[in-house]
């Protein structure tokens, strides 16, 4: 069911989405949060489907806030909400508006998505791209208890990490550091296997994809050694390698699904370590709503000290050994005490 | 940090995207051909390489009579996951899984097969780094139990080396009677120690079941009522829309009371009922669950506080169906209840007097699975006569199945100029919602497994316990007339509701 409403404000949309649900006959709502897209119209319409499809894990109300580009003076002075309401099969499993801000209401947003948020239950804001620089001082991003930022869709994805670590509060998050938690938990996995000292680390990717940069610098941080970041074609992250005292962890990853683990003393296997979609993405992100305190150890742990990527690419094939160069310095004490700060 | 010896630095408590992956380990399915492997045990599995749960070079070795090549049994698995597996097929997942898919074709005496048995987990020792850790999981009919766990014993496979394991999964029925559960606990127990083995209760699996801790110890709000002053019985109902099916060999002379009651009415039971454990530390709770358990007492007078029935030929939700007697491979003599509703009461301070009623059954009204706990009636109703006419005790349903979730019923006015209270119930539907992405019962069973967590399986001392509770019932009905008759498609014989209306009670219609 979709009802659109024209020059309206918030309340006439709370009484508008009250009586669809009546209308649809579902007078009780079992939706857990409410997710806040902050897009413009061309990203709207895959954001909104992302959303959709991980409401069915989390069923929430989901607000589309598209801020609209006013062309001229008139325009600007024509403070307009335009809002769009599905409810039922339309809406995956919760309800959603889009609104569409016209002028200066723009600047205003907040304004309008407070009185849509449910009642009591947590607030999650995501920009699918060009976040603000402080997404926590952001007003849209003030009423959130979790900020999802993408740095992926960046212009200059590198900077915008350093960014994203000088603003940290707790409760950001982003995408890029959600897409790498199966490389992560393969990692943990093989160590588990292995428990062995690692003294070095190299992790290949493409480049201008801010994921192998956060993988890096989670293992730096965690395992107190250098770590270098090393340049391929892709798709994304395509290796990592671990050198250990006993021998090497390779995880290789050419084609962006099927991986192989192989450890020293070990038979290589396959693992399925598929990029994922964005509605997955979204769903693991929106599991727990309390703040991620090893991302901020990560993102915080600074992407220059990593030392820029050198063009390479034979970690994969584990041929040919990389000595590491451009080092980044152990920072176990103090990344420790950083986080013990954090508490 | 890195600090810890021994400890994985890139494995930190705080950091909760990291899921519980298994270590390297195998499963080894016996039965494989039958129905549960195919619909649930293999969908799982594939499920749990789906979310990545599952190590690198997990291995599945199929055991069964079938003349397959390892290729016949990846295709079989390969059917089975596509048509009934919960996350979506994907080409890299299988690939991953395929790898490590082994087939041996023997029957449980031959002494061959399981040496080939031994010979495959060698070989995917080296092939795959499963590391020696195999779990048995018996998918096979209660008869072939001794024999397959002697084989194991026999050949070696269920030696524990030092830093691997081997474990025993087992389905129910644990026994029939108190007696004969003891004589498989000891059999398993001569070849697995307890601690490795896993007797399978899907229920404990479910979500649902697992929310019951959530909702008594995580909450403050239903801990002052959960107790004899407020609460006035307990509910907890299990009802199947289907007959015996094609199971007559089974069913016939089991019953309904103890296919049922004896493990997961009795396991639904003592999670509603216990105390808060000190932890979620299987040994804490293991605790608690036997403590309930054994303050378990039965009615005095078993005739007019337990209730069994055979369903009759009916027309049930518009198909016609036959009665037990006539279904195939049925004695018509036979005394099978495929209805059981019994009394109990738990003899501890907080439940004395509070009685809990379980009832079970095949071809009922339809299928649910739900524990309602019915409040005592407010003391004093300053309404006019005739307002709260329409008002029944105020209770708190938590729907196991379909449809998971939990109910709150209360009294509310009637909108209109008079004050009128009726009953209106406030939802939360778990179902609804979550169905699509909460894993399956099976999924976190065979995880737990594969990880050694015994929380979600019941121990031997909890089933001894609860033959214990219902062997006396079962003498009883041995001894004491025969089956009740109800209509299939129905709600159980009259009797059942006799039973209740004594206590000036009736069921609630799930």
């Amino acid at each position: 069911m979709k009802i659109d409403l024209t020059e309206t404000t918030s309340s006439k949309i709370n009484q508008a989405l009250i009586s669809a649900r009546r209308d649809i006959g579902s007078p009780a709502v079992g939706m857990v949060l409410t997710l806040v897209i902050v897009t413009d119209e061309e990203n709207a319409y895959d954001a909104l489907k992302a959303a959709n499809d991980s409401s069915r894990e989390h069923p929430s109300r989901i607000i589309v806030v598209i801020k609209r580009v006013s062309r001229s003076p008139r325009a600007r002075r024509d403070a307009r909400l335009d809002a769009e309401i599905r409810v039922g099969s339309d809406a995956g499993s919760g309800e959603t508006v889009v609104l569409r801000l016209h002028g200066e209401l723009a600047n205003h947003a907040q304004s309008v998505v407070l009185p849509l948020l449910l009642p009591d239950a947590p607030v999650v804001a995501w920009w699918p791209e060009d976040a603000p620089a402080d997404p926590a001082k952001d007003p849209l991003g003030a009423l959130a208890q979790r900020r999802i930022t993408d740095t992926y869709s960046a212009e200059h994805p590198l900077d915008e990490l350093s960014v994203r670590a000088a603003t940290y509060r707790p409760g950001d998050t982003d995408l890029a550091w959600t897409r790498i938690t199966p490389w992560r938990s393969m990692l943990a996995a093989a160590l588990d296997q292995q428990p062995a000292q690692v003294i070095s680390a190299t992790v290949e990717g493409e480049s201008d994809n801010p994921s192998c940069e956060l993988l890096a610098m989670w293992l730096a941080d965690r395992l107190g050694v250098p770590v270098e970041r090393t340049l391929s074609g892709g798709p994304g992250l395509t290796a990592v390698r671990l050198e250990t005292k006993n021998g090497v962890i390779v995880l290789d990853r050419p084609d962006g699904s099927l991986a192989t683990l192989c450890m020293a003393g070990q038979p290589d296997r396959a693992v399925a370590l598929k990029r994922r979609e964005t509605a997955e993405l979204l769903a693991e992100e929106l599991r727990r709503l309390d703040p991620d305190n090893i991302y901020e150890s990560t993102v915080k742990f600074g992407v220059e000290r990593l030392g820029g990527p050198t063009e390479a690419s034979s970690v994969g094939s584990g041929q040919k050994r990389q000595e590491p160069a451009g080092a980044a310095a152990p920072a176990a004490k103090k990344a420790a005490a950083k986080k013990a700060a954090s508490k | 940090m890195s600090g810890v010896p021994g400890a994985n630095p890139l494995r930190d408590a705080q950091d909760r995207r990291l899921p519980r992956i298994a270590g390297p380990s195998g499963l080894v399915i016996f039965g494989v051909t039958g129905d549960l492997s195919r619909k649930k045990l293999m969908p799982a599995v594939y499920d749990l390489a789906n979310r990545g749960l599952l190590p690198p070079g997990f291995s599945l070795i199929g055991f069964a009579r079938r003349d397959w090549e390892d290729e016949d049994f990846a295709q079989v698995v390969h059917d089975a996951v596509k048509e009934h597996s919960r996350t979506p097929f994907r080409e890299e997942v299988w690939q991953q899984l395929s790898q490590g898919m082994r087939f041996v074709q023997g029957n449980f005496d031959d002494d061959d097969a399981f040496e080939t048995l031994r010979s495959t987990i060698e070989e995917l020792d080296k092939a795959q780094g499963t590391g020696g850790n195999f779990a048995f999981y018996l998918s096979v009919p209660p008869k072939f139990f001794p024999k397959v766990v002697q084989q194991l014993k026999k050949h070696g496979l269920a030696d524990q080396k030092e830093g691997s394991w081997r474990r025993a999964v087992i389905e129910k029925p644990f026994g029939h009677d108190l007696g004969s559960a003891q004589e498989l606990n000891q059999l398993v127990h001569d070849v697995f120690p307890p601690n490795e083995v896993f007797r399978i209760d899907h229920y404990l699996g479910k979500e649902t079941v697992q929310n019951i801790l959530a909702l008594r110890f995580a909450n403050t709000m239903w801990e002052p009522i959960w107790n004899r002053s407020y609460v006035d019985h307990v509910q907890i109902t299990m009802a199947e829309d289907i007959g015996i099916g094609g199971r007559a060999g089974y069913y016939d002379g089991i019953g309904a009371a103890r296919d049922v009651i004896q493990n997961h009415l009795l396991q639904l039971l003592a999670l509603t009922a216990m105390e808060e454990p000190g932890s979620f530390h299987p040994k804490a709770l293991v605790a608690e669950k036997l403590k309930v358990l054994t303050a378990v007492e039965l009615p005095e007078d078993l005739g007019s506080h337990t209730v069994r029935g055979q369903y009759t030929h009916a027309w049930q939700g518009g198909q016609e169906v036959p009665g037990y007697l006539e279904e195939d491979g049925i004695d018509p003599k036979s005394k099978t209840d495929t209805f059981a509703a019994i009394k109990l009461t738990i003899n501890n301070r907080r439940w004395a007097g509070v009685p809990f009623y379980l009832r079970t059954g095949k071809r009922l009204g339809r299928r649910v699975t739900e524990i309602a706990v019915v409040f005592k009636r407010a003391p004093y109703l300053p309404f006019e006569s005739g307002a709260t006419e329409e008002l029944g005790g105020n209770a708190l349903v938590i729907r196991v199945q379909p449809d998971e979730g939990v109910t709150v019923r209360f009294g509310s006015k009637v909108p209109g100029t008079s004050m009128e209270v009726r009953d209106v119930t406030m939802d939360f539907a778990y179902g609804e919602s979550f169905t699509e992405s909460s894993p399956e019962a099976y999924e976190r069973l065979i995880l737990d497994v594969l990880l050694g967590d015994a929380n979600l399986f019941p121990r031997h001392q909890e089933v001894e316990l609860s033959w214990n509770i219902l062997d006396p019932i079962e003498e009883y009905w041995d001894k004491h007339g025969k089956p009740a008759r109800y209509a299939a498609g129905t709600w159980g014989p009259a009797e059942a509701d006799d039973m209740l209306a004594r206590d000036g009670r009736s069921w609630r219609r799930p």
